[in-house]
């Protein structure tokens, strides 16, 4: 314990808590957590991206909260104080969006609320920030939010230019000529189903470079 | 024959155990046991071994798929010429230039389903130190067979690619998909390029780019003509039996199919009690719509159901896929029964969907194995209501 304390701010060990999520343990590919929202706002690049960047901050910062009064919190009611603190932070991001991005906003509609219940925020609350220190819980939740962004922003590049040819609105496809020799956007590619299917596409290629990550049966 | 069997000899040794080409074993193997039937034996244990292995099975559902390919290829002709007449499309109208003016057409799609299915599964047995499995034969046959005669190639290839590997490597390869393959590429394009699946123009050849046609012409299927409630354009019973209507490819003609089923069922490969219980079931429910009438379809006499758009080659080819419909007895008759309630159901109460056959069966093929537990189920409580008894 004592070792912990004195760790360096950018020991390997506290960077690891920042890596991780983006490969071995990421919450949605390996935890298959937040599925739901991965689904319903990957159609375009833009607000995937934004989506992706709310779920940072709300997740930095609700875990940094957490930790930092976890020691005052009884263990009965720790549940409804980190939703209370989610709640706060998902409507203050929603609020900012609504004042900023107005646009992005009203496409993701009400999947900015829906924040309050991806699992993962939760999960890491739960997992870490209520038995972790403040730094070390801003680390973990900022990566494993950035772990649950990047599969969106993956998802979102390939369902936008394979279903609409366009990236962040810009028609790529159609400057590189090949609508002209009989190329047409797929269709299904807009469809829920097939960002279900993508995220395996991507689970199948994560697996199959990392063995370790493959369970017995 | 003597002279193949020579040379597969020859050069086998340098595919088994240690020999310079061990790698493609596989690769040989699936050649092997193409051409000859094989000689393994089991090793130890008493097991019975048929002769008829499951590329022999195929190949049979192949040979009863092409009564209604021929047919296919002819009405492919036929409708092309009934639209343009004789001048723009420099046909005679007699049967055999119709039929060569089709299988010309008809070809292509069958080498790139062929080409793109059968290099995937090559690769993939390849990969997995698998043996090449032959259920593509069969697959790679009724894709294009349930597709509009116009579809872009590369849209064939793709959902080609997509159904073997989404649709069935990824679960085991040949024998583990949940999902009928050569549904899952049909769906698969109905999804993401309904304009080239779905409308008045793609069935007949020709009709998406010189939508101009003689007069009195309708590429409209029976199915669409129904759902717009317009049955007095629909063509005559006898019409839609013999098949001379426009449609996918092989899907129009119910004696040709008739044809398939009878071969499918003389060899015991297809399966009668799906076949039979989808009938009824597409019956049954197409009276039920007559008693309810409010509407044109629904008054619709209920065989019309049985003869229109692909019923019958679901019922016969698609339903009867061994692996992913129900396995137990009277699971085939549950699971036949639903497909054929669905298939009208889908029809006549969803408009955006005329193609209810593919949805149905699909749907059923996910449901195939819960049919198959509560069947098994039911079948140990009465055993042991017995034994306790």
């Amino acid at each position: 314990m004592n070792g912990r304390e004195s760790d360096p701010l950018f020991s390997v060990k506290n960077m690891r808590l920042l890596k991780e999520p983006l490969g071995r343990s990421n919450p949605i590919t390996v935890q298959v957590l937040g599925i739901c929202s991965a689904l319903a706002v990957t159609v375009k690049l833009e607000p995937s991206i934004v989506l992706a960047l709310s779920v940072v901050v709300v997740m930095g910062v609700s875990n940094v909260l957490t930790s930092l009064i976890r020691n005052m919190v009884p263990g009965r009611i720790r549940i409804i104080v980190q939703l209370v603190i989610i709640a706060s932070m998902v409507t203050l991001v929603d609020q900012f969006l609504k004042a900023f991005a107005y646009d992005v906003s009203r496409q993701l509609s009400v999947f900015v609320g829906l924040i309050i219940t991806n699992c993962i925020i939760m999960g890491r609350l739960e997992a870490f920030a209520l038995a972790n220190k403040p730094w070390e819980s801003l680390l973990d939740g900022v990566g494993n939010a950035a772990g649950y962004g990047l599969i969106l922003v993956i998802v979102g590049f390939f369902r936008e230019l394979l279903g609409s040819g366009t990236l962040f609105d810009y028609p790529v496809i159609e400057m590189t000529g090949l609508y002209s020799i009989g190329y047409e956007n797929n269709g299904m590619m807009i469809l829920p189903p097939m960002a279900l299917i993508t995220v395996g596409i991507i689970i199948w290629v994560q697996r199959s470079r990392d063995k370790s990550l493959i369970e017995e049966n | 024959m003597n002279f193949l069997r020579k040379q597969l000899d020859r050069v086998k040794p340098h595919f088994e155990k240690g020999g310079k080409l061990s790698r493609f074993h596989s690769v040989f193997d699936g050649f092997e046991t193409f051409l000859f039937v094989p000689d393994k034996v089991t090793q130890r244990g008493s097991h019975i071994r048929d002769h008829i292995d499951l590329k022999r099975s195929m190949f049979t559902v192949v040979v009863a798929l092409i009564p209604a390919l021929l047919f296919g290829a002819y009405n492919i002709g036929l409708q092309h010429y009934l639209a343009f007449g004789p001048e723009e499309t420099g046909l005679d109208g007699s049967v055999t230039s119709l039929f060569i003016f089709g299988i010309i057409k008809v070809l292509p799609m069958l080498v790139v389903s062929y080409g793109v299915g059968l290099g995937i599964e090559f690769f993939t047995a390849q990969i997995r130190g698998h043996e090449i499995n032959e259920g593509y034969l069969v697959t790679g046959m009724l894709i294009p067979l349930t597709l509009p005669i116009d579809i872009p190639l590369w849209m064939l290839g793709l959902a080609v690619a997509f159904a073997v590997i989404i649709g069935k490597e990824v679960f085991g390869g040949t024998g583990m998909n949940i999902l009928n393959p050569a549904l899952t590429a049909r769906a698969f394009l109905f999804f993401s390029y309904p304009s080239w699946m779905s409308g008045d123009l793609v069935y007949v050849h020709g009709l998406v780019d010189n939508p101009d046609v003689v007069d009195g012409f309708s590429g409209a299927t029976s199915l669409a003509l129904a759902a717009a409630h317009d049955i007095s354009s629909l063509p005559s019973a006898s019409d839609m039996i013999i098949g001379t209507i426009p449609g996918v490819v092989a899907e129009t003609s119910v004696i040709a199919i008739g044809i398939g089923a009878l071969i499918l069922l003389v060899t015991g490969v297809g399966n009668w009690k799906i076949m039979f219980s989808m009938i009824a079931g597409g019956y049954l429910m197409g009276l039920l719509m007559n008693l309810l009438a409010v509407n044109a379809f629904m008054e619709l006499p209920a065989y019309y159901h049985l003869i229109m758009g692909g019923f019958m080659f679901g019922a016969v080819f698609m339903a009867t896929d061994p692996v992913t419909a129900a396995q137990t007895e009277t699971g085939k008759w549950i699971y036949g029964l639903l497909i054929g309630i669905l298939t009208v159901l889908i029809r006549v109460l969803n408009p955006a969907f005329p193609g209810g056959v593919m949805l149905a069966i699909l749907l059923m093929n996910v449901f195939a194995p819960l049919i198959d537990h509560y069947v098994v189920e039911a079948g140990i409580k009465r055993r042991v209501k017995r034994a306790a008894a």
